[in-house]
């Protein structure tokens, strides 16, 4: 069944005419992503053909909306324009927007976010997130789709390339659904909704949690987990010998004194009954052991 | 970007916020001619972005502009938690009455921002909220419905402030919040707030963090990097808008991803332990890294002197590892003899039999490869290790 997306999910692509928006979108259709049409603003009534599919391009999200059915939409508008893209998708009451953009202004974040909040339709992922993928069903964003296929895992990070370097780690047993929920100091869905649904979800035996220096989000996380999982929880945390005071690439990712240091991390999430592996390898081990009984 | 004393001072006058006269100097001849202008006492403050250096010497009070002089010589140059000060602020000295605490910051855990507010200031936060913390005022701002008046005047009572400072307390609490949104800051704090002896209130010390996301909106913000203090390294680096962040070890990271970097630097840690070596950066190409990126990358690495040997990890997602290798051999041909430290390349992921065999093909006497992460970082130690 997989969280959040399935092969049911009807995407557009804001930004589709952008050439990241191109791109991607190529390889989202390659992967059998349902991609309906796309919104750029003053292109309403184009159409592209991108892989051999004709799509059309839309002047708003609820026209798209009106015309195709969509139930989703992925956001690969520039930083400069972006928060106009998603404002106009929560308007349109969209159930999903995945943010792919980098460097939006977190002041442009908190408005959307607040504003999805207020209207209480519009789930975001991201912003800086390399989106999801329910492997078999749908691909949202930018996560390559070879690296493995469906399987009985969840996995929920806020870093793109680990979450390729886990699934990779583990393509033996395959994942139900993998989310990367940016590193943004704000983001539309965290750990906790990830956990949460991953828990909810029959088709998901066991849980990857991938997170990184800086906040609070993990210890968050495994105070949810204590409270509400029952599925295995296996853990991991970047960044255990970041120096202090250092912004780590991620602007989320800075440990401010003693606060957000990995190793707290850790302590929080073993403290909840998770198993954290000081490696990626040693984390694909311990899930390994799980699964394995 | 963390903004110094002066320059929160001058944003906030800029934002109409009361500060007293402030200048800056980078030399004692101009500490003493700026407190000439100001007349009267003056402090000479140490402007370093570190907490704590009243208590290191770096800020003083001096009785005229002679006295600056010499005050601003001793501070000059001081170290200050491995800070040097390159810069004094003269400030003009005000009889203070009280002292108070206002701030607005980014609330990540709550998605929103926050205002805190306390009557008790002058002092760390933390410690006022550990303390008193009936007198911390901490108020959750919708950013589309921001910061009214009479929620000005409800944060500020909260905060214990007395009646008679509540009014004009609010109305600065009203102009940080504008100056705040204005310049798409995480940061705004002033502390302390203080009422002077003369009844007046004034945001007297300030601590500003500018979101570098925002620049493109304000190309104000370019004059207010520090230069003069930023490594060289890593200035080249961001000239060529590579994400560098250099580190006291000996093994040079590159990689792409920012968390798969920061995981990169802990295995290198662990596996260095063993040689007493450590990670000399952290170095994230990004997403789609093309080979001119890559060769940019490798280009710093290989001129930091304290690299003695250099891992590149690469898991492809959108960069594709053909790309990477290509890269690589560019960079090293850029180089030529300059090039002496061993390289271990570990490749995964997009395209990876192809940049498997290019870097084969090259058999550069500098490259090898390996399979594994682990594997890769422990090559990488031990190449480093003297």
């Amino acid at each position: 069944m997989a969280i959040f997306i399935n092969k049911d999910t009807k995407v557009i692509v804001q930004g589709m005419t952008g050439s990241e928006g191109t791109k991607h979108t190529g390889r989202m259709l390659k992967y059998g992503t349902n991609i309906v049409g796309g919104v750029t603003p003053g292109k309403g009534g184009q159409s592209v053909e991108i892989e051999g599919k004709t799509l059309p391009v839309f002047n708003s999200v609820a026209e798209a909306i009106a015309a195709t059915g969509a139930n989703a939409s992925v956001v690969f508008v520039p930083p400069k324009f972006a928060k106009g893209a998603v404002m106009d998708a929560i308007d349109a009451a969209l159930p999903l927007v995945v943010v792919i953009t980098e460097g939006i202004p977190v002041h442009d974040t908190a408005v959307f976010y607040a504003h999805a909040v207020a209207k209480g339709r519009t789930r975001i992922v991201g912003p800086n997130c390399p989106g999801l993928i329910s492997p078999g069903l749908s691909n949202i964003g930018i996560i390559p789709g070879d690296i493995t296929g469906p399987g009985r895992i969840g996995l929920v990070s806020k870093s793109g390339t680990l979450t390729y370097q886990m699934m990779y780690e583990l393509r033996d047993f395959g994942f139900s659904t993998a989310v990367g929920i940016g590193g943004d100091p704000i983001i539309g869905t965290t750990h906790i909704d990830c956990l949460k649904a991953f828990q909810d979800d029959p088709d998901t035996d066991a849980i990857v949690m991938i997170g990184e220096i800086g906040g609070d989000a993990e210890e968050r996380a495994a105070a949810f987990i204590a409270s509400y999982v029952t599925k295995p929880v296996v853990g991991y945390v970047a960044g255990f010998t970041a120096p202090e005071g250092k912004t780590m690439g991620h602007a989320g990712a800075i440990v401010s004194g003693s606060s957000g240091t990995a190793e707290a991390k850790k302590v929080a999430l073993e403290a909840a009954g998770v198993k954290v592996g000081k490696t990626p390898s040693e984390t694909a081990a311990l899930m390994r052991a799980i699964l394995n009984g | 970007m963390d903004l110094f004393e002066y320059q929160a001072r001058d944003l906030f006058e800029a934002h109409n916020i009361p500060v007293l006269a402030g200048a800056v100097a980078t030399t004692a001849d101009d500490a003493e001619r700026a407190a000439a202008t100001m007349g009267g006492k003056v402090v000479v403050k140490a402007q370093v972005k570190v907490g704590g250096r009243g208590k290191a010497g770096g800020v003083k009070l001096a009785v005229d502009a002679a006295d600056a002089r010499v005050k601003a010589e001793a501070i000059l140059g001081m170290d200050i938690k491995g800070h040097t000060v390159h810069k004094v602020m003269i400030a003009q000295a005000a009889p203070i009455a009280e002292e108070y605490y206002m701030a607005i910051l980014l609330d990540r855990a709550n998605r929103n921002f926050l205002v805190m507010a306390s009557v008790a200031g002058g002092m760390e936060i933390e410690e006022v909220a550990h303390t008193q913390p009936e007198k911390l005022a901490r108020v959750g701002i919708d950013p589309n419905v921001g910061i009214s008046h009479e929620k000005a005047l409800e944060i500020v009572k909260a905060g214990q402030f007395p009646e008679g400072v509540q009014s004009e307390v609010a109305d600065v609490l009203l102009k940080l919040w504008a100056a705040f949104v204005a310049e798409d800051a995480t940061l705004m704090e002033i502390n302390p707030l203080v009422k002077t002896e003369d009844g007046r209130i004034i945001a007297l010390d300030g601590k500003v963090t500018l979101d570098d996301n925002a620049e493109f909106r304000h190309p104000s913000h370019e004059a207010l990097v520090d230069h003069a203090s930023a490594n060289p390294l890593e200035a080249a680096a961001k000239e060529k808008n590579l994400n560098y962040v250099k580190l006291d070890g000996e093994v040079g990271i590159i990689g792409n991803g920012a968390g798969l970097v920061m995981s990169t630097l802990d295995v290198v840690a662990y596996a260095g332990e063993k040689y007493g070596v450590k990670p000399a950066n952290f170095l994230d190409i990004g997403g789609g890294a093309s080979a001119e990126v890559m060769a940019n990358g490798l280009s710093i690495i290989l001129g930091d002197p304290d690299v003695r040997s250099v891992f590149v990890n690469v898991f492809g997602g959108i960069t594709a590892c053909d790309a990477v290798a290509n890269g690589i051999v560019q960079a090293l041909e850029i180089l030529g003899d300059k090039a002496t430290k061993p390289i271990v390349v570990r490749l995964d992921g997009n395209n990876v039999l192809e940049g498997r065999r290019i870097l084969n093909e090259a058999a550069h006497p500098l490259v090898q490869q390996l399979d594994t992460m682990d594997g890769a970082a422990a090559k990488a130690a031990e190449l480093a290790a003297k």
